[in-house]
């Protein structure tokens, strides 16, 4: 039987919330990002100019079909090389989870959009609103409450793939895990309590989204008749 | 450059691909003037009116606004409209749909203050104010508070009226406004319309109501395939169709009734 002693790992428990704090700021910064940046690709993909739509369809395209290591792996070492700017580990984490959840809230954002009915966009025309006045005041206020779901989905998800940063050096809370581990000769332990930070963090967001999904659903609109 | 005649419409074309919708149009509307247009569905009333706003961007053909042509010519026949110009028309000409087309994230005065805020760039104190009065004036005042959701289809066409009103138009289109209501709360609403036909307001009207139109408009058309088929006073067209087709379109609506 094999005997569990999480003590050594309690003792390293400095590691452990360095690395949670680290692996929460790679994944912050990729969402403020990459929801600026998929509205933005979002928007353009959905333009009737080909030259905006096409290179917007593509970027898009690129980020959801590459493997995130193979993207990451680019940014750090590749880029380097071609533009001659040296990156950090948090850099190249931050721009590569950046454009990939980017290439996938535009896809969120794009289904969303396009779920609003043509009624909505004409109401608002009818009354003398211009395209984007449309756009901020009318279509993605509605827009973004049906996103919610789908949007949690991503973020949980970039959460999760953010552990990838580990293999560049970035001292996440896989990394400190993975130090941990070697140091203390204990992995069943130190990786069944990494295990339960990313069950707690992560299952307490989503209850936080199941309130706001529910707090949204009740102001008046949502209840159909 | 103020002249009776409001609303020019030279040779309209719409086509939506090789379907050609609307086959050369030409109408005159002087202010005050309310018209109704009739026609079997296909025979693109709808659409009609719809390029009156610029919701369906004219294939070819001349509109003018109060004695203003709009858009310009790039290419002999073909005309382009810029934004700037087609939301200041669209105040001037308000819509009503058959659908309503409420915003539901928004409450009636909600609604009716969005174009007010955004469009008229009004206070907010000031845009409340215009919007209850515009509220009150269709018997909804009320109603204010209330999402679109937890209204009635007659009172949310009427929050859409007073929304369409509170930009102060000058002339106002109803397409097919009571199509989409239970028999019910179809009064409602016609009674609304006919307020603002007392007030001596220009308006065009697409309807099935026949009833309404020969008590309401001053001049009935009937369109048949894109064309004008038919015009001429409420009297002549309803009650004493020229046309055969118009007898026949008026038949089939009289049919069921007693």
């Amino acid at each position: 039987m094999y005997r569990w002693d999480f003590s050594p790992v309690v003792a390293n428990a400095d590691l452990l919330v360095a690395g949670l704090l680290n692996t929460l700021k790679i994944t912050g910064t990729a969402l403020v990002f990459g929801v600026a940046l998929g509205l933005v690709l979002a928007l353009l993909r959905l333009s009737q100019q080909r030259l905006a739509s096409w290179p917007a369809g593509f970027v898009i395209e690129v980020f959801r079909t590459t493997p995130p290591l193979v993207q990451l792996f680019w940014f750090f070492f590749a880029l380097p090389l071609i533009v001659g700017i040296e990156m950090t580990p948090f850099m190249a984490a931050a721009v590569t989870f950046s454009i990939q959840s980017a290439a996938f809230f535009a896809e969120v954002f794009r289904a969303g959009i396009v779920s609003i009915e043509r009624g909505q966009w004409e109401g608002a025309r009818a009354i003398g609103m211009t395209r984007s006045q449309t756009l901020q005041r009318i279509v993605l206020p509605q827009a973004v409450k049906r996103m919610i779901p789908a949007f949690m989905e991503r973020a949980i998800e970039l959460m999760k793939t953010t552990t990838l940063v580990a293999t560049i050096s970035y001292a996440d809370l896989l990394f400190a895990a993975n130090e941990i581990a070697q140091k203390t000769f204990r992995p069943l332990e130190t990786f069944t309590v990494v295990a339960l930070i990313y069950f707690v963090v992560i299952f307490a967001v989503s209850l936080i989204a199941r309130q706001i999904e529910r707090r949204l659903a009740v102001s008046g609109e949502s209840t159909v008749h | 450059m103020s002249s009776d005649v409001l609303l020019r419409v030279t040779g309209l074309i719409k086509s939506f691909g090789a379907n050609e919708v609307l086959r050369g149009i030409d109408l005159e509307v002087r202010r005050g003037e309310r018209v109704a247009i009739l026609g079997a569905s296909g025979s693109g009333k709808s659409t009609f009116l719809r390029c009156l706003n610029f919701m369906e961007m004219p294939s070819a053909g001349r509109i003018e606004l109060d004695g203003r042509l709009l858009g310009s010519e790039r290419r002999p026949g073909e005309r382009t409209y810029r934004e700037a110009e087609l939301t200041g028309v669209r105040q001037r000409v308000g819509m009503v749909f058959q659908q309503f087309n409420l915003f539901p994230h928004m409450t009636a005065v909600g609604n009716v203050m969005e174009g007010l805020r955004t469009v008229r760039r009004l206070s907010k104190a000031d845009a409340r104010a215009r919007a209850e009065r515009e509220l009150a004036r269709v018997g909804l005042a009320d109603k204010a508070a209330q999402y679109p959701a937890h209204l009635s289809g007659g009172q949310k066409q009427r929050v859409a009226i007073a929304r369409a009103l509170a930009m102060d138009p000058e002339m106002l289109l109803f397409d097919e406004p009571t199509s989409a209501l239970d028999p019910e709360l179809v009064g409602e609403v016609l009674g609304v319309i006919r307020s603002l036909a007392d007030e001596g307001r220009t308006m065009l009207l697409v309807t099935h109501e026949l009833g309404f139109a020969y008590h309401v408009a001053t001049r009935v058309i009937f369109l048949a395939d894109g064309a004008i088929h038919e015009s001429g006073t409420p009297d002549e067209v309803l009650k004493h169709p020229r046309q055969e087709r118009t007898r026949a379109f008026l038949a089939r609506h009289k049919e069921f009734s007693l």
